[in-house]
């Protein structure tokens, strides 16, 4: 179905004022009045606590095959963490794990 | 005590966002492609992209603009898809708090998954770092990656559908973010942030506007925070 103009531009800057909104809360208002302790020791754990909550769906039930378990893509997903873990090398990693699933793709199709 | 220069530093951080032009490119000529075929003209999807700069959130509006969702439902769950970036503004703050308003702004707007993951690493390993360094690493990696993010999105836009299928597109995000987090486990609380986080975000992944990921958000924070106060009380009893 085809979207509301009106509708599709209310979406685009509402999420683009929230967006930043999101982003300049902290940097922007707070700036450099020190943070408590123990609110800091949460914030070390960000990247970590969200990053792999964004990811997980995304690999357990991937959208391109409707939602089920897809054994290349598992596979690319298992081997891009391992070797970011071990290796310590972004790209690296990215290369590893788009060869693994081309080839995991390309084997079972 | 630090050599490095301001130039420098700008340097080393196009040098950490490089890397990224691998996904940012795919990516975002997909999001002008996916618009396209769902009725958006040019400049509507490339507003979309320099307004928001952030794919998942924009992937959710779009999707459930097309599903014909009502419309502040599409706004709501795509901004809770953004959530994090208040987690990420909340967590670079230390480091960038004593950069003038218009500098915390010009941040705060390019605060991307990727510009957060480079610069918090860094700046943890670098805390001689004064402000000037630490908004120049930050722009630096921004540099490769945000001008790169509008210009594929509007080739996306021009191109169309004459993409090849069976490019397997959709997985240049999850392997980008694992790759990313790979390197971030660097102590056993880390290990434990993440571990909670996947395992949270899986079991709630059914809860509406994606509020499953802020439940792991802070369900993986906490735990963090506590396994990190556990560590150091083990090592201060051996000690």
């Amino acid at each position: 179905m085809s979207i509301d103009t009106a509708d599709l531009w209310f979406v685009i800057i509402g999420l683009g004022l929230g967006s930043f909104a999101l982003r300049f809360v902290f940097t922007g208002l707070v700036g450099d009045r020190p943070l408590p302790a123990w609110l800091l020791r949460h914030l070390r754990y960000t990247a970590v606590a969200v990053l792999p909550g964004l990811v997980a769906p995304l690999v357990v039930w991937p959208a391109a095959t409707g939602g089920s378990l897809d054994a290349p893509r598992m596979a690319a997903a298992l081997v891009t963490l391992a070797a970011g873990y071990f290796l310590r090398n972004v790209i690296v990693a990215i290369l590893l794990g788009a060869v693994t699933l081309f080839a995991g793709l390309a084997l079972i199709g | 005590m630090t050599t490095e220069t301001t130039k420098s530093v700008y340097w080393q951080g196009v040098r950490d966002g490089a890397p990224f032009i691998l996904v940012i490119v795919p990516f975002s000529l997909l999001f002008g492609v996916v618009a396209t075929e769902a009725g958006l003209n040019v400049l509507e999807t490339l507003s979309f992209s320099v307004l928001v700069i952030a794919g998942a959130a924009q992937f959710t509006a779009l999707q459930l603009l097309t599903d014909g969702a009502p419309t502040m439902i599409a706004l709501v769950s795509s901004l809770a898809v953004n959530l994090r970036m208040a987690m990420y503004s909340a967590s670079l703050t230390p480091y960038l708090g004593e950069a003038s308003l218009g500098q915390r702004a010009l941040a705060a707007y390019f605060t991307v998954d990727q510009s957060y993951a480079c610069a918090i690493v860094k700046f943890e390993k670098n805390p001689g770092w004064d402000i000037s360094r630490r908004l120049a690493y930050f722009f630096g990696v921004v540099t490769p990656i945000c001008p790169l993010w509008y210009l594929f999105t509007l080739v996306g836009a021009l191109v169309g559908t004459r993409i090849p299928q069976g490019l397997a597109l959709d997985f240049a995000l999850p392997i980008t973010f694992l790759a990313m987090i790979g390197p971030m486990l660097r102590t056993p609380a880390h290990l434990a942030a993440a571990f909670v986080s996947v395992t949270v975000a899986l079991v709630f992944a059914g809860l509406p506007y994606n509020l499953g990921l802020l439940v792991a958000g802070l369900a993986g924070m906490m735990t963090g925070a506590r396994v990190e106060v556990l560590l150091d009380r083990r090592r201060e009893t051996r000690a």
